[in-house]
């Protein structure tokens, strides 16, 4: 993240109140670091009246982040207050297509829903993410991620995106779903549909809807073939054979598996291209972790707080409330804005550098806090550990050779493209 | 200084002095004891400091207040029981000395 200087004073020369950071061209242009270090010097809870995502409270360090995750019973996450991001369907709109006149599938999902149903549909899931569950999947993850590097192309330039990131993250999701394998990139598809709007990835809501109902089906055809058999580590199985959810409603389940595959696969994606990039960034760092591969486990964590694949999470205010001296009134917006607390140097050393092995490298915000803490974070550090594990031992050096570019989303911290070079051990 | 004995989920057992008022969540740290991750800190809001209390011992320490956030979040805990606390909240005093927590086999 190095912003010029002459862009630096630009920013910093901007009156306070009309700074807005919810505009997704910051986050593409990579400037957007330098607005969260002067929110945290001069303004750390900030009120923008009238910015991209409309009238919003910024929340812009690490305690803050803690303060606000952690008060559920005022700070709501559920869809009929607004949900979990700043922009609704008319500042979605701007980008691309708008998500006016979706059809309503009936689908639900926990990560946008308040106690008591919150919590009843995250004790479901959550067992099947659990670390003892995913021991059973590491095998068979790591035979899958040491097939798709042995096939790259050494010597030449590629996308690591598309090649690597998407491939590996969706080989994941089909290993956890015991997905028939040839048909995996059907994950991706779906994934990707879940977000899309007319112009943006669909080309109506009809074939939206369409989309979604093949993969209902298909995972439908899955549970049938499932329940009842052998006991298995797959989620699906899992799912079909537990007690607690053999006779979930569909729409329930849909929601479910929906939600797990999104949650995990943007993030996941954008912490293998991220990983990269900072790597080449820090050439001393990539030499520690060549010599000493031990390392992995606390560069992963590193990793994750480096690049924090969510950039924020929305809340709305249920009642009055103080944060950092501020008074946010019932009924407003709030954004937690992980990517700046992750660089908070009141509570993380030396907070703007990527160190790999750093002491306390766990303590970041990139998961959230509280209620609604990744699920998925046990998953997202297995499958980036495997994955470095079987990098270092194949390539002396993953070399960047030109412009990352990046996502246009104030949601979504990541890339669209990375040509690299990999160079054999 | 109160002591206080860790037994991770293997059967391993590490008996540590700790200065009176440290959470069984530093305590573990400061000492390196593995399987408590403890990732927000300790203000109670990660749940990645899970343990099991002895049963002999649970009265002693007491259990999470329902209602609370440390109840609330244990409730999503792999294999939770009756005696899991989060150790960021248990605060080890004169009082306790000789405590034994046992460490999961994950911290979720
Ligand atoms: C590095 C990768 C990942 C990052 C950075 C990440 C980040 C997050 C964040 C910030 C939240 C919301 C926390 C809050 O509101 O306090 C969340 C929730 C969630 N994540 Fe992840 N995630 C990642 C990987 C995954 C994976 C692999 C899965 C799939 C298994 C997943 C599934 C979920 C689910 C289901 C929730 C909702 C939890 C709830 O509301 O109780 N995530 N994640
Ligand atoms: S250390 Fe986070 S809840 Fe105890």
């Amino acid at each position: 993240m190095s912003v010029s200087s002459v862009i630096e004073d630009e920013i910093y020369s901007i009156p306070l109140e009309e700074i807005d950071v919810s505009h997704p061209k910051l986050f593409q242009r990579d400037t957007i670091g330098t607005y969260f270090k002067r929110l945290r010097e001069e303004d750390p809870v900030h009120y923008c009246a009238n910015g991209h995502s409309g009238s919003y409270w910024s929340v812009t360090k690490f305690n803050d982040i803690v303060r606000v995750d952690t008060d559920h019973k005022t700070f709501s996450s559920d869809t009929s207050q607004g949900g979990i991001f700043l922009d609704g369907p008319a500042e979605q709109s701007d980008a691309t297509g708008t998500r006016e006149g979706a059809p309503d599938l009936g689908l639900t999902t926990f990560i946008a829903m308040d106690p008591p149903k919150h919590d009843e549909q995250r004790k479901v899931v959550s067992p099947i993410v659990a670390p003892t569950n995913l021991q059973a999947l590491a095998p068979i993850i790591r035979e899958r991620a040491a097939d798709i590097l042995d096939t790259l192309p050494v010597g030449e330039e590629f996308d690591w995106v598309d090649k690597v990131s998407i491939e590996l993250t969706t080989m994941t999701l089909a290993t956890l779903f015991d997905f028939p394998w040839e048909e995996r990139r059907k994950l991706t598809r779906w994934s990707d549909v879940v977000t899309a709007s007319p112009g943006n990835g669909v080309d109506s809501w009809d074939q939206w809807r369409e989309e979604l109902m093949e993969c209902g089906l298909y995972f439908k055809d899955l549970w049938d073939q499932r329940v009842g058999g052998e006991k298995k580590h797959d989620l699906i199985s899992m799912l079909a054979g537990s007690p607690a959810t053999a006779n979930m409603p569909f729409t329930e389940f849909l929601g479910n598996l929906l939600l797990l595959i999104v949650g995990g696969n943007d993030t996941t994606r954008n912490s293998i291209t991220g990983g990269v990039l900072a790597l080449n960034q820090n050439p001393a760092e990539y030499d520690k972790l060549m010599n000493d591969t031990g390392l992995i486990p606390n560069m992963v964590s590193e990793i994750i707080r480096w690049q924090t694949p969510l950039s924020h999470m929305r809340r709305t205010a249920l009642r009055d409330a103080e944060v950092g001296g501020k008074t946010i009134r019932k009924g407003e917006k709030v954004a937690m804005w992980y990517l700046s607390g992750n660089r908070d140097s009141e509570v993380i050393d030396r907070a703007d550098e990527f160190i790999i092995d750093r002491k306390d490298a766990r303590k970041h915000v990139s998961f959230g806090f509280g209620i609604h803490r990744c699920v998925g974070n046990r998953l997202a550090e297995l499958q980036l550990q495997i994955i470095w594990e079987e990098i270092v031992k194949r390539f002396k050096k993953v070399e960047v050779t030109g412009e990352a570019e990046r996502s246009f989303s104030n949601i979504i911290h990541g890339f669209t493209k990375m040509p690299v070079i990999l160079h054999a051990q | 200084m109160p002591k206080v004995t860790y037994i991770e989920a293997d059967g391993a057992t590490h008996t540590v002095e700790v200065a009176s008022g440290t959470t069984g969540r530093d305590a573990a740290i400061d000492n390196d004891i593995p399987g408590i991750d403890g990732d927000c800190g300790g203000v109670c809001a990660c749940a990645t400091c899970h343990v099991y209390v002895d049963p002999g011992w649970i009265d002693k320490v007491g259990r999470a207040a329902e209602g609370e956030m440390e109840a609330e979040l244990l409730q999503f805990a792999e294999d939770f029981r009756e005696t899991s606390r989060l150790a960021c909240q248990i605060e080890i005093t004169e009082a306790l000395d000789g405590l034994v927590l046992n460490i999961p086999t994950g911290q979720h």
